[in-house]
């Protein structure tokens, strides 16, 4: 008799404070009942570095600079269906809101070197650079769905996970749904 | 006269009533080139209004500035048709020339240019206004020559008047543009029906509205003067902002007679006393001769107390500017415009005939209309329902531009084939024809043999004749360009709506298009045209429909080959932290996915 | 003798002479989603929201009068689809973050929002820079929130006589401009007890040193969706 195949669940936080992911573990117990329907890819929570074919992909945080389009870009060619969680994911939240800032200024003045009167940005190429804003997930690649929220409560995730899971159609009812 | 000479010469001309709020800015600008703080202050003050009523007025209006703007103000019209007859280059010329970016003022105050929505010289373009005064046909050559007067800062009264001939372009009349009429000759005939007889005859005659929506006139007329109330109102509007339209200017300029003389039948018929011409700030230079011709019909007994000795029939006209604002076509904007304040379509029902200006009954009739009122009432109705169709009864004034020969004024009577059109204005090569304008439709060869009349191609009047060396998309997107830009911002759906759609066209004009984008034009054309407050937002989205219906491979040369593409251009986005490390590695830069 | 009735969602209903199709909806117990519409202020038709289907075309409740016979569609799948698009419009256009919002939890849009299912606002982010008005002492404007409703226009003019608010531009420049000389709140006459300073129905006006004034749980929002008032149940208000 073969094991039930498992779903496949990739999850990252981008410009994200990593509270969602914190709130994905506040599912507490249900974290082995979880496990015994699902197998996490790239992860915070696996040492798994680059992405396979998988299921689902959770995206937390907004795009705030390159590293953030590569690592959505990779999620999004391996993941069947991709959910934006929380507000910074659905339309850029907290960090978005550097976005009336020119990014060019903010980084001549933080990085403003008192003693030479001139700017001394890093500028190593492994650093990613910032993008001119900050942005949803959706406006840089198509979007299946949506998980709103700051954080989506565990009791949410749980719902929208066993949901997608089980094929049904992801909702949430009144008391889970909200976007703060 | 001292600046504040100007701001209360120009309040007092009003009697400082606020309804002539609009009338008082635009006089204090024409002195004081700009509506200053101190303007602002000044006028609130004397008008007992609070200061921000002209904050929302300046900002309404395209040709109101709470910014100095230069001494001469050059605005480009920006039309397809003025693209097709070279106006971006001379944009550019002028830019050069002059040393400023595209909507700036150069620093020593001298000049301002900027594009501006069609200026109604479609059929001699590219159109240029300097200061309201309007220059047609601008080439190299034009644009030198007005680079040097400026520079010179010659006054605009000095420059040589044959920069400012605009042609009519009659190339084929019928009743209204053949003669001109005899002066009074429909107000005796109105008189003699007798006021009920007018309404009669204007009912028998089936005439409907020349303006685009084509309501039937005598319908109009005795739903106004059936309303309740003591005082009424004839408004004509000449605010033909729809591009591609200039017929409404030819017939002020050729055949006032009609139109003034068809104001004062129309206030005759409802019993209204005034009359209110409202004319787009753009044909400014009609004005003067207009007034000269209101001042004649006073000598002779035409308008004023008891015309043509018709005890009782009592009627003037006064002239109001409009500012530059398309959406003051719509009839409840215009009244609100006249009521000195910006013109935001008003919830309807009711309806002007009831509840229009200063929310008296009020007649608001296009200036077709009004002329073709005085040839039912000298010929009869049924007369004029002999010719046309039966559902569209009388001619038809189109203003013919594009790709043609003989670009210009065709009057037809309606039921006129588009072919038929197209052979008389020399149209080698119509590859499609965009009839009443960016609101209107696009039509292909075939549909050639359809007829320009209310139930099958209707029209306000615009003809724009396109070859086939012309992209529809380009110019769907010019329209959508349009409509962003003329939006009120009332209403949810075309504020928002139609700087969204403006945003996609351009993406898709960038290459960073997809077939996701289409499907979002989509959503958003049936989202304007369901739930838009008025007009102009339910038809914002007809190019885009016409431009995927008609011509789908314009969108897909464009569109990249998946189904998603990002908002934005990644790589730009990464510009400015590129810039201030100074990195050029493969890491400081985004492509585009494959 | 029968009164007069039109036909809502199929159910034959009384109206009063010249009530809208919204007022009488509402005396039925039917809640017709609106923003920009208030029982003291009036109707205003710029939302758009409560576009309803009468006799097959849209229109908006806010303004239409009920007439007998009239057959009114208001909870359709399709105006349902128009109305979440609508406010995924208004969301985009502003600044709307609620997680830092003060009127998280009492905010009709959000309301709305959550009424009509809306988990992300799908529409492209304009991302204005429109300003935040700290100038005066008890009131706080915050442009970026501006749903362009203009209640607090008319509760100003109407309510408390003193016109500190107005729309100016056109399209999508259209913002609130203040009356006072600088165009600042702060030199303008208005005071937190005025009607102009509570209307708003977002977070765009707020009285300052009100944040958070209830916990998560007992905001209005929280304790009933919007609608339910119109609806047979009781809701407590949340006191300001």
């Amino acid at each position: 008799m073969s094991a039930p195949v498992k779903v496949r669940i990739a999850t990252t936080s981008l410009a994200g404070c990593f509270g969602c992911h914190m709130s994905l573990l506040d599912i507490d117990e249900r974290l082995f009942e979880l496990a015994g329907k699902a197998e996490f890819d790239r992860s915070p929570l696996t040492d798994i570095k680059h992405a396979g074919p998988c299921d689902i992909a959770l995206i937390e945080g907004g795009v705030c600079n390159s590293e953030n389009v590569h690592v959505l870009r990779e999620l999004r060619a391996n993941a069947k269906i991709l959910v934006a969680v929380g507000a910074c994911a659905i339309n850029g939240g907290l960090p978005a809101m550097r976005n009336h800032l020119d990014i060019g200024d903010i980084l001549k003045q933080v990085y403003h070197d008192p003693a030479s009167g001139e700017a001394r940005i890093p500028d190593d190429p492994e650093l990613p650079l910032p993008l001119d804003k900050v942005y949803p997930i959706n406006e840089i690649v198509r979007v299946d769905y949506a998980l709103p929220g700051c954080p989506p409560s565990a009791d949410a995730i749980w719902k929208y996970l066993t949901d997608l899971i089980l094929g049904r159609m992801p909702r949430l009812d009144d008391q889970l749904f909200h976007y703060d | 006269m001292s600046d504040l000479a100007s701001i209360e010469a120009a309040i007092v001309r009003y009697n400082a009533n606020p309804h002539y709020l609009l009338q008082i800015l635009r006089d204090a600008q024409g002195e004081l080139g700009w509506i200053s703080p101190e303007t602002t202050r000044r006028v609130a003050a004397r008008l007992d209004i609070p200061r921000t009523r002209i904050d929302s007025l300046v900002r309404f209006y395209a040709f109101l500035h709470d910014t100095p703007a230069g001494a001469y103000r050059l605005r480009l019209s920006d039309n397809v048709t003025d693209r097709m007859q070279g106006s971006e280059a001379q944009l550019q010329r002028f830019l050069a020339a002059f040393g400023v970016a595209c909507g700036e003022t150069s620093a020593d105050g001298l000049v301002s240019v900027d594009l501006t929505s069609c200026t109604g010289l479609c059929d001699q373009g590219p159109g240029l206004l300097v200061n309201e005064r309007a220059i047609p046909r601008l080439d190299a050559g034009r644009v030198d020559e007005i680079v040097g007067l400026v520079k010179r800062r010659a006054p605009l009264a000095d420059w040589p008047q044959t920069l400012f001939e605009i042609a009519d372009n009659v190339r084929r009349a019928d009743a209204l543009l053949a003669e001109p009429m005899k002066p009074g000759r429909a107000l005796d005939a109105a008189i003699a029906l007798g006021r009920q007889g007018v309404i009669d005859e204007m009912k028998r005659s089936a005439l409907r509205g020349r303006g685009g929506a084509g309501f039937p006139t005598g319908l109009k007329w005795e739903g106004c003067r059936n309303a309740p109330g003591a005082e009424r109102f004839i408004v004509c509007n000449a605010d033909e902002g729809e591009p591609g339209t200039f017929k409404d200017r030819v017939l002020l300029t050729r055949q006032a007679e009609r139109v003034l003389e068809g104001m004062a039948a129309a206030g005759f018929a409802v019993g209204a006393r005034r009359g209110l011409l409202y004319i787009r700030g753009e044909y400014d230079y009609l004005r003067a001769t207009l007034e000269a011709r209101l001042a004649a019909m006073r000598a002779s007994g035409r308008l004023g107390v008891a015309i043509r000795g018709a005890a009782g029939f009592d009627f003037d006209i006064e002239i109001h500017m409009g500012a530059g604002a398309y959406v003051c076509g719509e009839e409840s904007a215009l009244i609100e415009s006249l009521e000195g304040k910006p013109g935001r379509p008003r919830i309807r029902p009711p309806f002007p005939v009831t509840r229009g200006y200063l929310d008296k009954p009020t007649v608001v009739d296009n200036v077709e209309t009004l002329a073709q009122a005085t040839e039912v009432v000298i010929h009869g109705g049924a007369a004029f329902a002999g010719r046309g169709t039966r559902a569209s009864t009388g001619t038809k004034v189109l203003s013919v531009s594009g790709d043609c020969e003989r670009p210009g004024i065709y009057e037809y009577p309606f039921g006129v084939r588009l072919s038929h059109v197209l052979e008389d204005c020399g149209a080698r090569d119509a590859a499609f024809v965009q009839v009443s304008g960016p609101s209107g439709a696009c039509l292909t060869p075939d549909e050639f043999h359809r007829a320009i009349a209310f139930e099958d191609v209707a029209t306000a009047g615009a003809f724009m004749v396109f070859d086939s060396r012309r992209d529809y998309f380009e110019i769907a997107r010019n329209f959508a360009r349009f409509f962003a830009h003329e939006s009120c911002g009332f209403c949810t759906p075309c504020r928002v709506g139609t700087s969204l759609q403006s945003d996609l066209m351009d993406k898709i004009a960038e290459g960073r298009g997809s077939h996701y984008e289409v499907n979002e034009l989509m959503r958003l054309s049936e989202l304007m045209r369901r739930t838009s407050h008025c007009g102009l937002g339910q038809t914002a989205g007809n190019p885009f429909n016409d431009a995927w219906r008609k011509f789908r491979p314009a969108f897909e040369k464009r569109l990249q080959a998946r189904d998603f593409a990002p908002a934005i251009d990644l790589e730009a986005a990464l510009g400015p932290a590129r810039a201030a490390t100074h990195r050029e590695d493969a890491l400081a830069h985004l492509e585009a996915e494959t | 003798m029968s009164e007069a009735t039109f036909e809502l969602d199929g159910v034959p209903t009384p109206f009063k002479s010249g009530q809208t199709i919204l007022e009488a909806s509402r005396d039925a117990g039917v809640y017709v989603p609106h923003l920009c519409c208030d029982p003291e202020l009036g109707a205003h038709g710029s939302c758009k929201l409560c576009t309803v289907i009468v006799n097959g075309r849209t229109a908006s409740a806010c303004t239409m009068k009920a007439l007998a016979g009239q057959e009114v569609e208001i909870d359709t799948p399709e105006l349902e689809a128009l109305r979440r698009s609508l406010v995924q419009m208004l969301f985009v256009e502003g600044n709307h973050f609620c997680p830092g919002c003060e009127k998280s939890g009492d905010c009709k849009l959000q309301a709305l929002g959550y009424l009509l299912e809306m988990t992300n606002p799908h529409w492209v982010h304009f991302f204005p820079d429109l300003g935040v008005d700290a100038s005066h002492p008890d009131v706080w404007l915050d442009r970026n929130r501006c749903i362009q409703c203009e209640l607090c226009v008319r509760a100003s003019r109407d309510v408390d006589g003193k016109n500190v608010f107005a729309l100016a531009g056109r399209g999508i420049a259209s913002k609130i401009v203040v009356n006072s000389p600088s165009g600042l709140l702060g030199d303008s006459d208005i005071a937190a007890t005025d009607r102009a300073a509570h209307v708003c129905p977002v977070g765009a006006i707020l009285v300052k040193r009100v944040g958070f004034a209830h916990p998560i749980g007992e905001r209005i929002y929280d304790r009933a969706p919007i609608g339910a008032e119109v609806l047979a149940c009781d809701v407590p208000e949340s006191s300001k």
